[in-house]
């Protein structure tokens, strides 16, 4: 099937590429396949802007885009892989190691998680900033899920997924900086929610082993993020999609 | 519906009023010189005038901020014919002498005289402050003594909005919160927008440490801002307006919520303005107690009444703003210059300060200074003559070391740059800002690593978490300053710390990530020496890479 | 040795905090071991019996991360005799499970815990000078403590990620870009 939107001529990285006039710099480099890393971008959801790893680099001025929030313009010249973005992400994905508990190596989602996927990525082998080491609690008393904050973090997926698509918002952001965390229900237990539906949509788009379901062992999480595109197609177009297509 | 001020009657009777007594004593009780004291002040002034009999010869005026607020409380003695004396320090025991020798014996008090004829007095230029010192800020007969909704009155019965739109930007006036936008071009971009309803916004969220300009604004010439106001939504189009200001400022919200009570009761604003078909509510929001706040996007948010994040821009405000109608926001301060540029015109205003950035600027003067208090001064005056002239000097024989401006977002500007004029686009140059106007001087004991910690430690706990270089970065950069203060760090420390910086800048989500390295840049740049002078000589060496 | 043949490389392994995974993963390299043995000498290790670090060591991979007062005796002697220091593993590379404690703070609150509280009779905070080495207060990877110059993470990084680091470090051919070969866990 045709588009028949307008297009406008971009270049990734040199090379040109046809856009659709009106969408972003990521929707078109993930449709033409020009790979930009993205923690809290996910298709169907709203956009968020936090995470800051998609940045790019537009060759009219200095200044770095999130490729998220960035609508394509004809002849825009779209830099996505220079030393100086590498370097950026690369200190963005160590921030993150540093400041929540990390570690892959007993982590529900070791080898299927997207932070850690990022680090690949961005060549992080190491975090040269000091580990923050904060105590945070595990919420367990869900009876299907489990909600681990240290190794959240903060992307939101699960907030806007849940009050988006689920309707119910369980899910918010309490308290700032640092301190940020996710609570359900302003502040309760998430096994004690009324609004929760138990739909697992939140666990489905987590891209860490933040948020997990019960009894699953190291390395047994596999989340589901794109089912988000589904639900979000047969909301906006009102028509479902293959799920083998959608991965 | 209620009758229209008639603004020429209420000035007659305020002159009149005032010229039966042959004396007038203006005591500051602006929130400086109240926390000096000034609220026993002015009731010694009162309680002596009376016991002294002479209720028929002197009148007691609590004004606003006369601005030397180092030496407060102020007290100006006026005499009917123009003789004018200033009393700083004034106690409770001045105060009685005031009236006992000054205005019973025509006798100066010497211990407390100040002189009106120094250069922090006679360099300053006040256009915004004008009525500092002069009107009872809870008297809106005041504010129209001396000119007030003149101007409203000029906009919205002789002029178009466009016009008036025309004259904010021929004015060439700044945006005065920080990033000196063109407030010509922001009320365009409002005027051109679509929208069933359209808001105004004065940003009131004055958060840098140190700095009361926008509250001395708020508090002490309520009814300036809301003239300021009422002119940009009738130029605008807007019908609603919101002056959003911050928790910690009580005072302000009391004279603010009073004086729209009186605005709207005199038919200032509310519905057919002044019998025009112009209508305007104005509403107070008060603040949650964070910085980010001040930021446009989440200071939206914050009076929808959500949680205070900034969002991504586009679409800017003027856009989508409230409730995802067009909406701009104004600082307080940029308000309250626009009745004065509607009264005077736009070239009078253009002749003040620098071509590029005219007008004045009020600036928060602290630190190590003769002179601490509220000055403003016309753009383009170089940083020495606020230091040495209008500041005084250093005290305690110390020397000049750096000038803070902008806040956590600003940076430091060495004594080699004295003769800086300081303007927007000047300040840029040297790596710090405008902001919104306060001004840190320090002397040759500060150290600047530690300096820079106590900005990176407000950041980081006023960041809102939402973006990761902020969250995260600023502890990280705040970790690596606490190392570097402790004597602990090494070379690689230092690298790390201005790459973090780099990336904090870069890749934060708002201004109050992007300028939070500010600080630290600004002091590696100017004061890179102490850096280095801290670090371990221990044989210590971490990875590098 | 003759002296025509091309020198050994000087190849040492320590164990510090960690819970030799890495080594048995080392060991899990087989045949190529014997590949190894041609071009290096082991001149310390876990695996073999020597008291001291010796001195001019070409390559050391450390495992584990820094948790104690030996661990941290060790590492600086390692840098002080070694021309190319390898973070080997998580716990090296991250802290990983043997920095779980840190959260927690102060050891002496985990130890009084672990063994004072939990054993049901005789509990005590087992201290001998000289031979239980004090805890610090935090756990740090090795690069807080020395300059590391590869970093080899996983958990435990696989043989032939080890083979193929080895190979790299020794051919001094070591990629830039080390793509999977950095993953973590």
């Amino acid at each position: 099937m045709r588009d028949a939107r307008p297009s406008v001529t971009v270049t990734f990285d040199g090379e040109e590429y046809d856009a659709f006039a009106g969408e972003s710099v990521m929707d078109a480099a993930r449709r033409l396949g020009v790979p930009i890393p993205s923690l809290c971008y996910l298709e169907g959801l709203s956009l968020y802007g936090g995470c800051r790893v998609c940045v790019v680099q537009i060759a009219e001025d200095h200044r770095l885009r999130p490729a998220c929030a960035t609508t394509v313009a004809q002849d825009m010249e779209i830099k996505t892989d220079t030393p100086l973005l590498r370097a950026h992400r690369k200190a963005i994905i160590e921030m993150l190691f540093a400041e929540g508990n990390h570690v892959c190596a007993v982590c529900v989602s070791n080898g299927k998680c997207e932070l850690q996927d990022m680090a690949v990525a961005t060549g992080m082998d190491h975090v040269r900033f000091d580990y923050q080491a904060p105590q945070r609690e595990v919420d367990a008393s869900h009876p299907k899920y489990v909600f681990d904050p240290n190794r959240c973090i903060l992307c939101t997926r699960c907030v806007r997924v849940c009050d988006e698509i689920e309707g119910a918002h369980v899910w918010d952001v309490a308290f700032r900086g640092a301190d940020a965390e996710l609570v359900a229900e302003l502040g309760k237990p998430w096994g004690e929610s009324t609004s929760c539906t138990w739909c697992g949509k939140c666990v489905a788009v987590c891209p860490t082993g933040a948020m997990a379901y019960q009894g699953k062992a190291v390395g047994e999480m596999q989340h589901h993020a794109n089912v988000v595109i589904r639900l979000a197609t047969a909301r906006t177009k009102g028509q479902w999609l293959d799920p083998e297509e959608v991965g | 519906m209620a009758a229209v001020i008639d603004l020429h009657e209420v000035a007659d009777r305020e002159h009149e009023a005032r010229s039966r007594y042959p004396w007038r004593i203006k005591a500051c009780a602006s929130t400086a010189c109240l926390s000096a004291g000034a609220g026993a002040t002015v009731q010694a002034l009162e309680q002596t005038i009376e016991a002294a009999d002479l209720v028929l010869d002197a009148v007691v005026v609590p004004t606003g901020c006369m601005g030397l607020c180092s030496r407060g409380p102020l007290v100006r003695v006026l005499r009917r014919g123009g003789d004018e004396t200033m009393y700083q320090a004034v106690n409770k025991e001045v105060a009685i002498d005031i009236v006992r020798k000054h205005v019973r014996n025509h006798e100066i008090v010497d211990t407390n005289l100040l002189d009106t004829n120094i250069p922090f007095f006679t360099s300053q230029e006040r256009v915004v402050l004008a009525n500092g010192g002069v009107i009872d800020p809870d008297r809106i007969e005041g504010y129209v003594a001396h000119g007030g909704y003149e101007a409203l009155r000029k906009a919205i019965t002789e002029m178009a909005p466009e016009q008036v739109v025309e004259e904010i930007r021929s004015s060439g006036l700044r945006g005065r919160g920080g990033a000196g936008y063109p407030t010509g071009n922001k009320w365009a971009l409002l005027a051109k927008a679509e929208g069933d309803q359209k808001y105004v916004v004065a940003n009131g969220d004055e958060g840098d440490p140190g700095a009361y300009m926008d509250r001395t604004v708020m508090e002490d010439d309520p009814h300036r801002l809301i003239e300021g106001i009422a002119i940009a939504a009738y130029a605008t189009g807007a019908s609603k307006a919101y002056i959003y200001v911050r928790a910690e400022y009580p005072r302000a919200v009391e004279r603010l919520d009073r004086a729209i009570r009186v605005a709207r009761r005199n038919r200032l604003l509310g519905r057919r303005i002044m019998d025009t078909d112009f209508t305007l509510d104005v509403e107070v929001r008060i603040g949650a107690g964070a910085f980010v706040c001040g930021e446009e996007t989440a200071l939206l948010a914050s009076i929808e009444g959500r949680r205070g994040t900034p969002r991504l821009r586009p679409p800017y405000p003027t856009e989508r703003g409230l409730w995802g109608q067009p909406t701009m926001i104004n600082n307080v301060e940029t308000l309250a210059n626009v009745p004065t540029i509607i009264n005077k015109g736009a070239e009078w205003f253009s002749s003040i300060g620098t071509e590029r950035s005219p007008g004045t600027k009020v600036f928060a003067l602290a630190g190590d200074l003769v002179n601490i208090g509220l000055i403003e001064v016309p753009m383009g005056i170089t940083l020495r003559s606020i230091v040495e002239d209008i500041g005084g000097g250093i005290p305690d024989g110390r020397s000049f070391k750096a000038a803070q401006t902008g806040g956590p977002s600003g940076g430091c500007i060495p004594a080699e740059f004295l003769d800086t004029q300081v303007d927007y686009d000047s300040l840029r140059q040297l790596g710090s800002i405008m902001g919104s106007g306060g001004l840190i001087v320090m002397d040759d004991t500060q150290s600047m690593p530690d300096v820079a910690k106590f900005f990176m430690e407000f950041c980081m706990d006023e960041s809102c978490g939402k973006c990761v270089p902020c969250r995260a970065g600023t502890v990280q950069i705040h970790t690596l300053l606490d190392r570097i203060g402790n004597g602990d760090a090494v070379w690689a420390d230092l690298r790390h710390l201005e790459q973090l910086c780099a990336t904090v800048r870069d890749t934060s989500l708002c201004g109050l990530g992007q300028s939070a390295p500010n600080p630290v840049l600004s002091t590696l740049q100017y004061f890179g020496k102490e850096y280095e002078e801290l670090l371990s000589d221990e044989k210590k060496e971490v990875a590098d890479a | 040795m003759s002296e025509t043949t091309p020198q050994k490389a000087r190849v040492a392994t320590v164990w510090l905090g960690g819970c030799s995974g890495c080594h048995m993963s080392f060991l899990d390299m087989d045949e190529w071991l014997f590949d190894l043995a041609e071009v290096a000498d082991v001149v310390y290790s876990p695996i073999a019996d020597v008291k001291d670090f010796p001195k001019d060591v070409d390559v050391t991979l450390i495992e584990g991360a820094i948790a104690n007062e030996d661990n941290r005796e060790l590492a600086l002697q390692v840098r002080e005799n070694s021309k190319l220091v390898v973070s080997f593993g998580d716990c090296a590379v991250t802290g990983n499970v043997t920095a779980l404690r840190n959260p927690m703070g102060d050891p002496s609150e985990i130890l009084a815990r672990v063994y004072v509280e939990s054993p049901d009779l005789n509990g005590i905070v087992p201290s001998e000078a000289g031979i239980v080495p004090p805890l610090l207060p935090k756990v740090l990877p090795v690069h807080q403590l020395i300059q590391v110059d590869v970093y080899l993470p996983g958990c435990p990084p696989p043989a032939d990620r080890i083979q193929e680091a080895l190979e790299g470090i020794l051919n001094d051919d070591l990629p830039r870009d080390r793509g999977e070969a950095i993953r973590f866990g």
